[in-house]
């Protein structure tokens, strides 16, 4: 196994720097023997064919961005989870009682969201 | 079955025979990375290839099939034409964070790739937290599809970045939890144990009733995950060109299509690995004769079978359901598979607990 040998976080960053070379070396390969071409009306925003009215970087529905702080709600909950997920069986019931306390206060507050009507789409 | 951590193990001894250690651990790395770097692309273009024929045959016609046998290079084709594109330069873009996207969204492709056990002892990262990792990282896209939508500088994009948005988001909850599941039913993050736990049986068949929701909630999740249909609304080409990625040309674009299919082909690993057994191959307790055979299978196509197998069945979602609309969309994650899914968690962790069976 590789990973005996070398450290797992030296693979990762091996790993990120394949994707990063991949995305340079195409870049490069491409900027060598693609066309270039200079027209006024190819820098235009690919949208109707008529000449683009107003700022496209505005503010945006606020739907979206509830949806994102539910995210983070749970989110963060899933991360708590997971090292107890790991030694369930170990910790038996008293470890059950109190993940269940934390569990039932996120529960509640997805019920909280739901009935305050977060979850609808306006 | 074959072990392959003999065969790195010698290439580790050959190579400290003539270099000393730090070099040799660079010289693996590389080595490491070419090989990523090939396994990466043969699979995207496989898969590109794999899901034009099979779309093809839902809709009786013939596919790719001029370019070698039965069309398999058309898609290597494909990729040296979108090479010699031109990268058109726009007027009003985020030039920055333009540039910036494509890597986001084949790092965390990457990363996610690298994590994913191959075989007996064939897995690049193997990390103690190796699931969790894998959900960290491919996280990250999402940031290179919000950057790529909102530096475009387009109304099509911005709308198509904002609903994928949305979309990852809340589908990675889904995803997240029924992982959560099966890695208390496993009692390990590691993937390498994870595999090795379901020796005897597959998770599926061995991890009752929940194991079963659990992975058509993390079916269900990953086609969202990917942007594919029937929740492909972020780059409806009907009403937004082509959504997130409409501005970017050439090899650019080929990037955000690279990391689409490679994402597929993750999610499908990632099914394998939680609940089809990974490289292992297909066991049942007492049958000896019949596993034995079963090992003679290499476990390298045990993985790749599997996972295009699910592949298969996440291309077919899309030729069978209509697309939703976003408010249906974040309806059926908040409403039903949220709830489902922490139900599911508590049934599973009674089962671990109190040994309950169903």
């Amino acid at each position: 196994m590789v990973s005996l040998t070398i450290q797992s976080s030296t693979l990762a960053i091996a790993a990120a720097l394949t994707g990063i070379g991949l995305v340079a070396l195409a870049l490069w390969l491409a900027g060598l023997i693609s066309p270039r071409s200079f027209n006024p009306q190819k820098g235009e925003a690919y949208e109707c064919g008529i000449p683009t009215r107003g700022e496209s970087m505005a503010q945006f529905k606020v739907g979206y961005y509830l949806f994102a702080i539910l995210f983070l709600m749970f989110d963060v909950e899933c991360v708590f989870l997971f090292p107890w997920a790991v030694r369930v069986k170990e910790l038996g019931g008293a470890g059950l009682l109190s993940i269940a306390i934390f569990f039932s206060i996120l529960v509640l507050g997805l019920v909280y969201a739901w009935r305050k009507g977060a979850l609808e789409w306006k | 079955m074959f072990d392959f951590s003999i065969l790195t193990e010698w290439i580790h001894s050959q190579l400290l025979q003539f270099m000393p250690e730090w070099l040799a651990v660079t010289t693996e790395c590389v080595l490491i990375g070419v090989v990523l770097l090939l396994t990466y692309s043969v699979l995207a273009l496989f898969y590109i290839w794999f899901e034009r024929k099979v779309c093809a045959a839902f809709q009786c016609r013939l596919g790719p099939n001029r370019v070698g046998p039965f069309g398999l290079l058309q898609s290597v084709a494909d990729m040296f034409k979108i090479l010699i594109k031109e990268l058109i330069s726009l007027n009003h873009t985020d030039k920055f964070l333009f540039a910036l996207a494509p890597y986001l969204v084949i790092l965390a492709s990457m990363l996610a790739f690298a994590v994913l056990p191959w075989g007996n002892g064939l897995q690049i990262i193997n990390f103690n937290i190796g699931i969790f990792f894998l959900i960290a990282v491919s996280s990250i896209g999402v940031l290179g599809i919000l950057l790529a939508g909102w530096s475009s500088n387009n109304k099509f994009t911005l709308i198509g970045a904002m609903r994928s948005g949305a979309q990852m988001v809340s589908y990675e909850l889904s995803i997240g939890l029924s992982v959560l599941t099966m890695v208390a039913f496993a009692g390990t993050m590691n993937v390498v144990e994870i595999v090795e736990a379901q020796n005897n049986l597959w998770f599926i068949f061995s991890g009752h009733i929940p194991a079963i929701i659990a992975f058509i909630i993390y079916l269900i999740a990953g086609t969202a995950e990917t942007n594919r249909g029937p929740f492909d609304l972020p780059e409806a080409e009907s009403e937004l060109t082509a959504g997130y990625h409409t501005e970017y040309s050439g090899i650019h674009f080929g990037f955000f299509y690279l990391a689409e299919y490679l994402n597929l082909f993750i999610v499908s690993g990632v099914a394998t690995l939680l609940f089809f057994g990974g490289w292992m191959p297909l066991h049942f307790p007492g049958w000896d004769g019949f596993n034995a055979i079963m090992d003679y299978i290499p476990s390298v196509v045990w993985f790749i079978g599997k996972a295009i197998a699910l592949s298969f069945i996440i291309i077919w979602f899309k030729w069978t359901f209509p697309r939703l609309r976003i408010d249906q969309m974040l309806a059926l994650e908040w409403k039903y598979l949220l709830p489902i899914n922490l139900f599911n968690l508590v049934l599973m962790v009674l089962i671990i607990v109190y040994g309950i069976h169903f």
